[in-house]
């Protein structure tokens, strides 16, 4: 099933919710408002006809210029072997979207990671901690305008130039 | 050698002094002359061997640095770890830690006093002497128990629980197995036990009936379990509890543990020997008392030295079973088959009362058989994996 | 005198027992760690705690520039440094439209079949070690020496090899080499059997994993489960044959998928069993590959300023741990804006927390190693 066909069968069962499509692009995706997200993403998994069963891939993109965290879902149908990109669109200083881990359980990590390394807040999450950064990180690293703290637990995490290091 | 002693006293070597001095003065120094002389190196050489066997058969090298082919290697591992710090962890109860390792060591040591080299060579002959080993090794729980549990470590803590359960349950196929042999012998001495075999295969327990072969095999079976060899080796398996109850050991204490298993694992060797294979028992070929004794040893030492290699092979070729798995292997199979093996025997000795020689015999040819079935297969898949491209040092 | 107080009843009761299992544990693969909860032998809980090596390889991408980030994509899983590799490529290829030469794609198979066959030599003869075997582990490494010897061949690496680049391969496969890689699969072919002879079909080792740590279908779409663990519950899925990449289509090979012969369909066994047939699979393509070898540039042109046009792409490969993806975001600058790397054993690491009740210390050992988890490739 083309992807564009996949995108009209969802603007006709979620009318308002489903935002802009570009399909000329290698991965085509659409927008979906945040609201929506679980409900969609449900719809897709279960629909007899799309059979989205896993979701491949779960993360972020931060767009600074924009005032806007992408956050992006990679859903694949083993089935029909169709791909599927969602993106959702959050503001950057409040970014709250519901869970997916009622849907796939394997949202549970992929949330904790984009929680982690980008600060979007998943609610409804079950155990919304960080995964990769320990409990005590202060700032999400891969938000674009992210700056190193000058040290971490008394470590000092500025290297100094190598010239400075070798005359030292 | 009590006997020489009091022949010593006769004599009037020790005059004026009392017999039981003398008695204590010999018993230490006999059990510094086998310790020295032969326990430790036994158990040095022995870790040596299985390290060179294991690397063989893994095709590698194996430790050939110290010595001609390593063989010294225990010597500077021994010396290394003499040297090394003695680390008590600060949590630990000091005192049963360290006790423990002596504890397992003695347990072991303790069963050389009546394990027979030669017709001679015997510490003491008790005439308890097999039930005296079951006793005595047993002493090897008491430490490993008290190891984990005074590591205060939670996975020594559970590589002692898992050991106590599994030596405390392997005691009874074990002891069912020797058993039939007590039957068959009528006696638990040693020395009788052997003196009631020939140095002909088809006069040895292990070939006398069906029940006795199959009891060699629980036996040893049970014996691997006790000394927590591989497959069996479940109280300190690495992948799981890290190393078990040895984990916050170290230095000349974590040498005592392994010590006393690669000690251990001769003695089962011995056990085995004595029990079912004739033990020291040589053809009629001389006279000379010396020689006769160098003769006698050699065979027991080989005897008693297959089973040890072949407890090495064990460990180099099996996974290791679980904790259930080993306690149903154990209660599901091994108690009901030593009982049977136990009334088996019973029944073929009211039936054969003086035994069956022609059964020996074809029990024997068999047996060669399976041995040659075994080798035919051996020599099979080596030619099939071709281990000549082993070490192609680049294909 | 001597009478004592009655003994208080005080009910039998036990405690829960909470041990660390890792960082530093011979069997976590690396540095991963569970907070484990058990009831004697029996675990009630298994907490995996990860991200002891995070790296930061995903923000480095934001820093370096395409070509320049190639390298990195070898540390993600340094047991299979060459799909991350590719996926990279794959992923830039794609953005750019660049194409690559046919041969480039044959040289890009070959090494990567047998990167495949050294990660799942790792791979099963780490499990079984785990399980208490010892010499399997060192006749897998035996062999796995030989291909890093060819790999050194290939690439001038034994470990890290970036050798796919953007466009094809950094350098040619030369004719010896193939004749070695020829010589190496005479010589492989057999000792699969002997592996399975000495593990695969021992009777503890089979008791050990069978009816272990079973995953249903269900369990395995909602926790994503991938590659050889996704085939295990008998899921006939492998990207080189349902996404067809490179020159896989003209190839001939099977998916191996679990079909429960010892136990449950989904257990250990199951997942272990379809690495095993997988390297077979590899060695039958990489014996199709240097049958069609064909002639021409390893490498296409590609300018040193590589700058794909804006947009984004997400590129998929079958690394032994299963579908990697790449999602490349491409500003249009030197620079990739985002890189995000999707790995098999973040996944599957995910799952062992719902696995691990109610089975024993000992199986939760079996189940890690089942899985196949790689600790650089969950923290990237």
């Amino acid at each position: 099933m083309e992807v564009q066909e996949i995108y009209q069968q969802l603007e006709k069962q979620f009318p308002g919710k489903v935002g802009e499509f570009k399909g000329d692009v290698p991965e085509p995706y659409c927008t979906v408002s945040p609201e929506a997200i679980v409900e969609i993403s449900r719809f897709l998994r279960d629909d007899p006809n799309l059979k989205f069963e896993v979701l491949s891939d779960l993360t972020a993109l931060d767009w600074p210029k924009e005032e806007k965290i992408q956050v992006v879902y990679h859903l694949y149908s083993y089935s029909n072997k169709s791909q599927i990109v969602l993106k959702v669109d959050l503001p950057r200083d409040n970014s709250k979207i519901p869970t997916l881990e009622g849907v796939w359980k394997v949202a549970n990590w992929f949330e904790r990671e984009v929680f982690d390394l980008f600060g979007v807040i998943f609610e409804g999450h079950s155990d919304l901690r960080r995964i990769m950064l320990p409990e005590d990180w202060v700032g999400h690293p891969l938000r674009k305008d992210y700056v190193e703290e000058e040290e971490y637990d008394g470590i000092s995490t500025q290297r100094a130039p190598l010239v400075e290091k070798l005359l030292r | 050698m009590q006997a020489y002693i009091d022949q010593l006293i006769r004599d009037g070597y020790f005059a004026g002094m009392p017999k039981e001095v003398v008695y204590a003065v010999a018993m230490v120094l006999a059990a510094f002359i086998v310790l020295s002389v032969f326990v430790a190196p036994l158990a040095g050489v022995t870790s040596w061997l299985e390290r060179r066997v294991w690397a063989r058969m893994q095709s590698r090298v194996g430790p050939n640095r110290v010595g001609p082919q390593g063989i010294l290697q225990w010597l500077a591992d021994g010396i290394k770890n003499l040297l090394k710090e003695d680390l008590i962890p600060s949590a630990a109860d000091a005192k049963l830690f360290s006790l423990a390792p002596y504890v397992v060591f003695v347990g072991f040591l303790c069963a050389f006093v009546v394990i027979p080299f030669g017709s001679q060579l015997i510490v003491a002959d008790l005439n308890i002497g097999i039930l005296y080993i079951l006793a005595v090794t047993s002493l090897v729980v008491v430490g490993i128990l008290m190891a984990g549990w005074s590591s205060n470590n939670k996975w020594s803590l559970l590589g002692g629980m898992r050991s106590a359960a599994q030596i405390v349950s392997y005691e009874i196929p074990a002891g069912l197995s020797i058993l039939t042999i007590v039957f068959l012998a009528g006696t638990m001495s040693m020395q009788g036990i052997i003196k009631a075999q020939g140095w002909a295969p088809w006069d040895w327990f292990l070939f006398n009936n069906p029940f006795t072969f199959a009891a060699f095999f629980l036996y040893f079976t049970a014996a691997l379990a006790e000394g927590n060899r591989t497959p069996f080796d479940i109280p300190e398996a690495e992948s799981e509890l890290v190393a078990g109850y040895v984990t916050e050991y170290s230095g000349m204490r974590f040498l005592f543990f392994f010590f006393a298993e690669w000690g251990n694992l001769y003695v089962i060797g011995a056990v085995a020997t004595t029990l079912f294979l004739g033990g020291w028992q040589v053809p009629p070929v001389t006279s000379d008392p010396i020689l006769l004794g160098v003769l006698q040893f050699v065979v027991f030492f080989l005897k008693a030295y297959l089973w040890v290699f072949i407890a090495m092979w064990v460990r180099a070729t099996l996974p290791r079973v679980r904790v259930d798995q080993l306690m149903a292997l154990c209660w599901k199979y091994m108690v009901p088959l030593s009982f049977l093996c136990l009334l088996g025997t019973i029944c073929w000795m009211l039936v054969f009362p003086k035994g069956n020689q022609i059964f020996s015999v074809a029990m024997f040819v068999l047996g060669l058989l399976i041995v040659a079935y075994f080798f035919k297969r051996v020599v099979f898949q080596i030619r099939h994996a071709r281990p000549e491209l082993y070490f192609k040092p680049h294909i | 005198m001597n009478e004592t107080a009655p003994v208080q009843s005080q009910g039998f009761y036990a405690e829960e027992m909470t041990i660390s299992v890792g960082p530093q544990h011979p069997s976590t693969h690396g540095v991963l760690r569970f907070v484990v909860k058990t009831d004697g032998e029996v675990i009630n809980e298994a907490i995996p705690d990860v991200g002891y090596l995070h790296r930061s390889i995903e923000k480095i991408g934001e820093k370096v520039t395409w070509h320049g980030y190639v390298p990195y994509t070898d540390r993600a899983d340094y047991l299979a440094a060459m799909f991350a590799n590719q996926v990279f490529c794959m992923a830039a290829e794609k953005l750019a439209g660049t194409e690559v030469t046919r041969r480039g794609e044959f040289c890009r198979v070959i090494a990567c079949e047998l990167n495949r066959i050294a990660s799942h030599l790792i791979s099963v003869g780490t499990f079984g070690q785990d399980i208490g075997a010892m010499t399997p582990f060192v006749h897998a490494l035996r062999e796995r020496e030989t291909i890093n010897n060819l790999m050194e061949e290939i690439c001038g690496a034994r470990l890290t090899y970036n050798y796919i680049r953007i466009g094809g391969v950094g350098y040619d496969i030369l004719p010896e080499t193939c004749t070695r890689i020829t010589e190496f699969l005479d010589h492989f072919e057999p000792i699969v059997d002997e592996f399975n002879r000495l593990l695969s079909n021992n009777k503890i080792f089979i008791e050990r994993l069978a009816g272990v740590a079973v995953i249903s279908k269900e369990d395995a779409f909602s926790y994503n489960l991938v590659g050889p663990n996704l085939r295990g519950c008998g899921i006939k899925w492998d990207i080189r044959r349902d996404i067809p990449y490179s020159v896989y289509p003209e190839l001939e090979f099977e998916v191996p998928v679990g079909t429960g012969q010892v136990g449950t369909l989904g257990d250990s066994y199951d997942r272990y069993w379809v690495r095993i047939r997988e390297l077979q699979e590899s060695c039958k393509i990489l014996r199709q590959c240097l049958k069609m070898f064909p002639k021409g540039p390893a490498i296409a042109k590609v300018p040193r300023k590589f700058k794909p046009p804006v947009g984004e792409c997400y590129a998929r490969v079958e690394a032994p741990r299963g579908d990697m993806g790449f999602y490349v975001v491409s500003d249009g600058s030197e620079y990739p804006y985002r890189v995000r790397i999707r790995t098999g054993s973040f996944t599957a690491m995910s799952i062992i927390d719902k696995l691990s009740k109610g089975i024993m210390v000992a199986d939760l050992i079996a189940l890690i190693g089942s899985l196949d988890v790689d600790a650089p490739e969950i923290d990237r």
